[in-house]
């Protein structure tokens, strides 16, 4: 066998988007020896994909607005499952964490008198998306990515990981990859690995995450001994595409509905009127009059119901289409034709009509959109420290959506970027603390182990005939989308778990044609045991949580119960790390939050 | 509604050849769906670059019937329904596999650009105006896709200039850096003396593919070409910018030279 490329890092971060660029960047500016592991090119990660804005309390807009508004709107989205702490950094971190990236070259909209616009999303009090366009996300990752290329980042593109290593001390030692162009291995030594691999959702038939999303990160850390929480918290976001089927899913950002969009069902009725629940009563408006004045002056009315959390909406939008009140092809309609001027429609939502007109053929300063839900984002991961990233691996941390309890049980729009920001410095922080601390040599790596973990992923050229591992990909995403995905039911939940050991045993006979070399069948047959690990998460942790609370709807426990309120369910493999070893779940009782910040809530409610 | 024939490159550098698919048509699929059918069927190994297929990435660029377009954007009842549909890899860089080619060269480039360098950050953030974020706002848009690298004369044809040409996508990087409100490096000679703006001749391909309707050329090359001539040969205006503006500092001794 021919010499196994090797490198060593003090922190190596897998994942290049917007929390590893930033994780990167802190190690970086340390001084250590840093290198970024991506799936794909640099610059292509998800994150290019968000569209509105990236939530910060700046108050440029609202002068009100301040952190304590931002954090208790974020736990009231979350329905109070988040970590305090995660929430509470978030909050006060991120306007630093926005005007740096204006000192590192990035060109956000402006107010009138020069500083970042900041524009309405659903769930927040005030106006507080620093935004570009509808190309926020691009305009993050642009911005980390040439600051990471300035300060000459090691970059290890179209690299996939497989394995994480650990010594017997159960530290982190290191991790074995694949070069995806060549298929030829390398691994890699490290003192501290940051996971930013973000999400799980390409294990739904009806999505906005791209193939990369498949959980490798959430899939990794379990596999070498770190928790995962609350991972049955998958957020369906309300406004996806639904015609034509190729393209259903795609994301319509809910920045149509902050300027101005509103929902409407086959009847013509904007229906959000009649879903507000007790807990946002009290500040949403009670008639589109009301709800119309608002979009100009937030004291002249209380909010429009199309401004709802994410999951409100969404749950809302399947309601219409189940009674029958929903668009020709099963969604319902996004209307911002009737309700702004075409160059305004234009040049608020640049991407949005492109995308509409080259997709769909419509003209969305014309005609209406035809939206419905679309699988978007956990808020459930890795477990997490909240001030240094850390997991229950020493030497491993995570930041971003691979990492859980920030958004409890759902998330704002415009919260993911802003996460991404704060907590990818955090984690670069936590691990350059930890690898300055660990000192020395960078560890060496059992070479048993990491041949295992080739032999592992090259097992599926060993035999002629097997498993398609396109046919079990759509199998597995029409039965995640079927059994486990709005909304959920014990009965299915259990369906669902005989199906998924019935395609683990599946995953285990797979067969791959063709030569290693840039090879989508067998690169698939690899990020098959990630997304099988994480859809048996998702529908552990949706059969034991017994009630409704954000993005975990069970239609036999409707209600939300506050016992469980007060737990984060967390899933171990305690008896050996792989696709096929078996998930323990266990309550956890969630972190009481400080009576300081308990008092901004009862603040709120006077 | 009759088949689809898509006739695709496969090989690699040492060569390949084109095979021919057949497949039903359905409604409403971009050429990137059709190629993922062919993936899920007949040929588990054909690659192809792909992420978001939603326009906004930039990975699935290759040439459909000569000419370069993301997969993912390109809708099949947009190309004549009676005739065989060819795909190949982007002509201009060097191929991997099938449709999937080296797009290294760019990443090159974009690690010679010199960084953004601004001025300490006052109390309250910097203040900067609308219309003038909006000029390098358009050259933000970029999705990296790099067609209009491929399709660029200067290198599609001369592979030998790849060393002394950044191409239309570098050019509006530093446009947009020269245009910065509050950048203060100064890469005009760097974009003259090593980055072979110069060899442009204004064909404006790079405009008539790129994706994201940034106007490559009138808005971005033009208005460097302009200002690099500035620099080099208008003494009266290099003393007028010494005096009036905040100085520049010349960056083709702080980049990292080109060979």
């Amino acid at each position: 066998m021919s010499e196994l490329e090797h490198h060593d890092y003090d922190v190596i971060v897998i994942g290049a988007g917007g929390a590893g660029l930033r994780a990167a960047i802190e190690a970086k500016q340390r001084g250590l020896r840093v290198a970024l592991v991506c799936k794909s090119l640099l610059g292509k990660a998800h994150t290019v994909m968000a569209e509105g804005g990236v939530a910060a309390a700046m108050g440029n807009v609202y002068e009100e607005d301040n952190w304590k508004i931002h954090f208790r709107d974020t736990m009231r989205g979350g329905k109070m499952l988040n970590h305090w702490r995660m929430a509470q950094l978030h909050a006060q971190e991120s306007p630093d964490r926005v005007h740096e990236l204006e000192a590192w070259g990035a060109l956000f909209d402006r107010t009138k008198d020069g500083k970042i616009l900041q524009r309405d999303f659903g769930g927040h009090r005030y106006a507080r998306l620093a935004h570009v366009g509808d190309r926020t996300g691009l305009e993050l990752i642009r911005t980390l990515q040439q600051k990471a290329v300035s300060m000459d980042i090691d970059v290890f593109m179209e690299c996939k990981v497989v394995r994480l290593v650990t010594g017997d001390d159960g530290q982190v030692t290191g991790a074995v990859a694949y070069w995806r162009p060549t298929g030829e291995f390398v691994s890699f030594g490290a003192k501290a690995i940051v996971l930013a691999t973000g999400g799980v959702g390409k294990s739904w038939k009806y999505t906005s995450n791209s193939w990369e999303s498949t959980g490798d990160g959430h899939a990794v850390a379990m596999w070498a001994g770190a928790s995962l929480i609350d991972m049955e918290c998958v957020q369906f976001h309300p406004t996806g595409m639904v015609w034509p089927l190729s393209v259903r899913g795609i994301l319509v950002t809910e920045g149509v509905r902050g300027d101005g969009g509103v929902l409407r069902n086959s009847e013509g009725n904007r229906f959000m009127f009649g879903y507000v629940a007790d807990m946002f009563r009290a500040e949403t408006a009670e008639s589109e009059d009301e709800a119309d004045r608002w979009y100009d002056d937030h004291t002249a009315g209380r909010r429009p119901p199309e401004l709802l959390p994410r999951d409100e909406v969404a749950r809302s939008i399947n309601s219409e289409v189940k009674a029958g009140r929903g668009s020709p092809h099963g969604g319902v309609f996004l209307d911002i034709a009737s309700r702004r001027p075409a160059e305004v429609i234009r040049k608020r939502l640049p991407s949005m009509y492109h995308q509409f007109m080259e997709l769909a053929g419509v003209d969305i300063t014309r005609e209406p959109m035809e939206v419905g839900p679309t699988c978007h984002y956990i808020m459930g991961g890795v477990q997490v420290e909240p001030d240094t990233g850390a997991t229950a691996v020493p030497g491993l941390f995570a930041a971003g959506e691979v990492a859980g309890g920030m958004h409890g049980s759902n998330r704002l729009g415009g919260n993911s970027l802003s996460d991404l920001l704060v907590f990818g410095r955090r984690a670069g922080m936590g691990a350059s603390d930890f690898a300055e601390a660990r000192g020395g040599d960078v560890p060496s790596l059992d070479a048993t182990l990491v041949q295992s973990y080739i032999d592992e992923a090259l097992e599926p050229f060993s035999r002629d005939e097997g498993e398609n591992p396109y046919e079990l990909q759509n199998e597995l995403q029409e039965m995640m989308q079927t059994n486990v995905g709005i909304i959920r039911t014990a009965s299915e939940l259990d369906e669902a778990l005989v199906k998924l050991d019935e395609f683990k045993e599946r995953a285990t006979r797979i067969a791959v044609k063709g030569g290693r070399a840039y090879n989508p069948g067998w690169n698939l047959a690899t990020d098959l045991p990630s997304m099988l690990t994480v859809s048996t998460c998702v529908a552990l942790g949706a059969r034991e949580r017994k009630e409704s609370r954000g993005g975990q709807t069970r239609e036999d426990f409707p209600a939300a119960d506050p016992e469980l309120g007060k737990i984060n369910f967390v899933q171990r493999q305690p008896s050996g790390g792989g696709f096929s070893e078996e998930i323990k779940i266990s309550p956890e009782a969630l972190p009481v939050m400080p009576d300081e910040l308990m008092a901004i809530f009862e603040e709120a409610n006077k | 509604m009759s088949d689809v024939v898509m006739r695709v490159w496969r090989g690699d550098k040492d060569g390949g050849e084109f095979e021919e698919y057949t497949l039903p048509r359905v409604e409403g699929e971009v050429v990137l769906d059709v190629i993922h059918r062919i993936q899920a069927t007949e040929a588990p190994d054909l690659a192809c670059r792909w992420n978001c297929k939603a326009g906004k990435c930039g990975s699935c660029s290759a040439e459909i019937n000569g000419k370069p377009r993301l997969m993912c954007m390109t809708r099949m009842d947009t190309l004549p329904e009676d005739e065989t549909i060819t795909l190949t890899p982007m002509r201009a860089f060097p191929v991997i596999r099938d449709l999937v080619s080296d797009v290294s060269f760019n990443f090159e480039q974009a690690r010679k650009v010199p960084a953004f360098n601004p001025p300490p950050e006052p109390e309250g953030g910097y203040r900067m105006s609308q219309i003038d974020v909006e000029r390098g706002q358009e050259f933000r848009k970029c999705i990296e896709c790099f067609m209009c690298q491929d399709v660029c004369h200067v290198i599609r044809d001369h592979e030998e200039n790849k060393d002394r040409y950044a191409g239309p996508r570098f050019f509006i990087r530093y446009a947009e850096l020269e245009m910065h409100p509050l950048d203060t490096n100064d890469r005009r000679e760097l974009v003259r003396e090593k980055m072979g703006l110069g060899m442009c001749n204004i064909t404006k391909c790079c405009t008539e593919v790129c994706p994201e309707h940034i106007k490559i050329t009138d808005n971005a090359i033009i208005p460097l070409k302009e200002r690099v001539v500035d620099a080099s040969y208008d003494p009266v205006a290099w003393l007028g910018r010494k005096i009036l503006r905040r100085s520049k500092r010349s960056a083709v001794e702080s980049a990292i030279q080109p060979d």
